[in-house]
């Protein structure tokens, strides 16, 4: 029991806030669970929010790497998943008839911008030692206005059945097809963790890059493979956006989605100054973000008010959060342990002195 | 003797120096280049001077961010809140009781407990910048459409006068097309950012509490083992950019006149750029405030070129991403050589390795 709780310490605080934005929904309305049947496809609240933070999700995935590797962030993936998805529709429109393998056939093709676009922030970051968040500034500035050019026209339309059921159901399956393809893509990185020593060697880069190089690790390479990773990440919650959507708004799709990326993997409990990193604490943050969305919006708040109540309850996360609060707890309830222990021990046996100063070294 | 002499004035010259002059350079080469190409709107002053009157907040903005970064921070609330400062002096001053006094009291202290509350909580409270500065973000774009949704023109008279309030140099201007001689107008947004400009930048140079924010930016462990109080040092930090946020934000209103739900939207984003133009590192601990404006002012000078040569507007920001992107290479590599070269020509070869890695770590940090 005390390994599982070591094991998942760094998920308590993800974890928490998410029970305590439940708890509040339930205060709200006891329906908050229910789950009802439309068209043969599972609708609710709680799979709305799977499928709303679908592309957060995968999003804040890439970026967890990015952040424990090279110690800054990506700013630039709004932009980058808008060019990937400017690429897809482009190539899908083209087609004179759009069949599965079109679809495949344009989202590898994305896949590939989205790699060009990873291996051009990652030559930044790794050969020429930019920061990242500068680096990506660069795309942050530019993306979508190459992505404008992509387009030709303002917002071509995707209205063909397959990208349809991709950005709502299958007939027959009773899952939103985004969540489906959300938990596909985090299987696959699940995979990808268990069989390689890709996490030991991020971590590795992230906590001292001199170290890394000296037992042999390159962490040139492993800051351009997070990045390349990176550049997939978007490609993906670019597909999946748009076809959500149904048409590639470039001036608007996924607008301003890092600063829900990098707060989905503050959330999580990952340090954004690189090092140790906890892909599951990222997930549940994204959730939890889309939850917090959700949930502000069920509470009927004033729109106008909504970013006021989202910030305040950021700062209260982060301030019960905090290292130093988190210290005065552990010290209040060492001191009460201790009180509690002398005082049984007054009242008992006086024999066993020993336990008692051991307990006030450790305070 | 002739080893001294190799040694000494490449270690004076401080890395804060180095990327500052690679700015300033930048900054007057690109300038010639405008004159050349397009001399009949670069060679006037009032072109010059415009740069600075349209984009007063964002250069005082900058400066306060770059204390931010030099102290090893980020502060990405600055546009957020100079919006919100606009809206609310505008409404104020539509108000009955309105001032310019009380106006600027409330410009000031609306930046005043940005800076202080998230000064304590990432000082004290030693939570990641980054976050608190986003809620900050969300904090002030909340309470802006909270207080008013809908544009408001300020028509208090008091008020158009100083917007309207131009200060003219006679002896500098040039003819326009009717042969007519106008003269230089200077807004007083920019003697602002001079008097700002000056003492920021000397308190940063010369004063303890400059040199602290320096020391704590480049290695805090260490700051702290000298004695210097580290948490104090970054709270004032983020005051201060509060502080000049809240000033932008006056700037800004008394620039344009009028308060929206859209004004210094996206501004953070271009402060950072500016400020890493001119020299600043995120990091920390390493960058010059005079370097600040240069940095704005190249990345206006971007603009103006780009909308001077008359590229279609779609295609503005790509150019002017692909701008930023030689930028970023140009400091990058020069950075790099320079490391190259002081390894290669000021250390005896016994001690190479151990000082190769010196600077590594030095440069990681």
């Amino acid at each position: 029991m005390s390994k599982l709780i070591k094991n998942f310490s760094h998920l308590f605080l993800p974890i928490s806030v998410m029970t305590l934005l439940i708890i509040i929904n339930l205060i709200k309305g006891a329906d908050y669970f229910r789950i009802t049947m439309v068209n043969g496809a599972f609708y609710g609240n709680i799979p709305n929010i799977f499928f709303g933070a679908s592309e957060l999700v995968i999003l804040s995935i890439g970026m967890t790497l990015v952040t424990a590797a090279s110690r800054g962030q990506d700013i630039s993936i709004g932009e980058s998943a808008t060019i990937t998805s400017a690429i897809f529709v482009l190539f899908v429109l083209q087609a004179n008839e759009v069949t599965v393998l079109t679809i495949v056939a344009a989202f590898l093709l994305s896949c590939v911008a989205g790699l060009a676009l990873g291996a051009f922030n990652g030559t930044l970051v790794s050969v020429f030692k930019v920061q990242p968040m500068v680096a990506s500034l660069i795309l942050f500035t530019g993306g979508r206005s190459i992505a404008f050019m992509i387009d030709g026209k303002l917002s071509p339309i995707l209205a063909n059945d397959i990208s349809n059921k991709i950005g709502t159901v299958i007939p027959g399956v009773p899952i939103q097809t985004p969540i489906i393809l959300t938990v596909v893509f985090i299987v696959f990185v699940a995979v990808l963790f268990r069989t390689t020593n890709l996490r030991l060697y991020v971590e590795t880069v992230g906590i001292n890059p001199n170290a890394a190089r000296l037992n042999g690790i390159n962490p040139k390479k492993i800051i351009f493979l997070t990045f390349l990773i990176m550049g997939v990440c978007t490609a993906v919650a670019g597909f999946i956006a748009v076809n959500k959507a149904g048409r590639h708004d470039s001036v608007n799709l996924l607008k301003l989605i890092m600063m829900d990326a990098i707060l989905a993997v503050a959330i999580g409990g990952n340090s954004l100054s690189g090092g140790k990193f906890s892909i599951t604490g990222s997930i549940i943050g994204a959730y939890t973000i889309e939850m917090l969305n959700r949930t502000l919006l069920r509470l009927e708040i004033d729109p106008a008010m909504i970013k006021v109540f989202k910030a305040i309850f950021i700062i209260i996360l982060m301030v019960v959060a905090s290292p130093v609060v988190r210290l005065f707890l552990r010290k209040s309830l060492d001191r009460v342990r201790a009180w509690r222990s002398t005082a049984s021990q007054s009242v008992g046996n006086l024999k066993t002195p020993n336990t008692n100063i051991t307990d006030m070294k450790e305070e | 003797m002739t080893t001294v002499n190799v040694i000494k004035p490449k270690a004076r010259l401080s890395n804060s120096n180095i990327l500052f002059l690679i700015a300033a350079v930048i900054f007057v080469l690109m300038y010639i280049f405008a004159i050349i190409t397009f001399p009949a709107s670069f060679m006037q002053f009032q072109t010059f001077f415009d740069l600075f009157n349209l984009n007063a907040p964002l250069i005082i903005m900058t400066l306060g961010l770059s204390i931010v970064m030099i102290g090893g921070g980020i502060d990405i609330s600055v546009g957020s809140v100079c919006g919100l400062v606009t809206m609310a002096c505008a409404v104020y001053l539509e108000h009955k009781m309105g001032s310019i006094g009380g106006a600027i009291l409330i410009a000031l202290g609306i930046g005043i407990v940005f800076g202080i509350l998230q000064g304590y909580l990432i000082a004290y409270l030693e939570i990641q910048p980054f976050i608190i500065t986003l809620s900050g973000l969300f904090l002030a774009q909340g309470l802006l459409t909270t207080l008013h949704k809908d544009p408001i023109n300020v028509t208090m008279p008091a008020f158009v006068n100083l917007r309207d309030f131009d200060i003219v140099i006679a002896w500098l201007g040039a003819k326009n097309r009717l042969g007519v001689f106008i003269p230089c107008e200077i807004k007083p947004g920019t003697i602002i950012v001079v008097i700002l400009l000056v003492i920021l930048a000397s308190l940063m140079k010369w004063s303890r509490f400059g040199r602290n924010v320096y020391a704590v930016g480049g290695n805090s462990n260490s700051a702290m083992m000298l004695g210097i109080n580290v948490k104090r040092t970054v709270f004032i930090t983020y005051v201060m950019s509060g502080l000049t946020a809240g000033i932008a934000g006056f700037v800004y209103i008394m620039t344009t006149g009028a308060g929206n739900v859209g004004n210094a939207s996206g501004a953070e984003m271009k402060a950072i750029a500016s400020a890493i133009i001119g020299g600043t590192l995120l990091n920390g601990g390493v960058g010059n405030l005079l370097g600040a404006p240069i940095g704005t002012l190249t990345l206006l000078v971007i603009n103006e070129l780009i909308r001077a040569a008359g590229v279609q507007s779609n295609f503005q920001a790509m150019v002017s991403g692909l701008m930023l992107y030689f930028f970023i290479v140009l400091q990058s590599l020069i950075m790099s050589l320079r490391d190259r070269t002081r390894i290669r020509f000021t250390l005896p070869p016994w001690l190479r390795l151990s000082e190769k890695a010196k600077s590594g770590n030095h440069r990681e940090t």
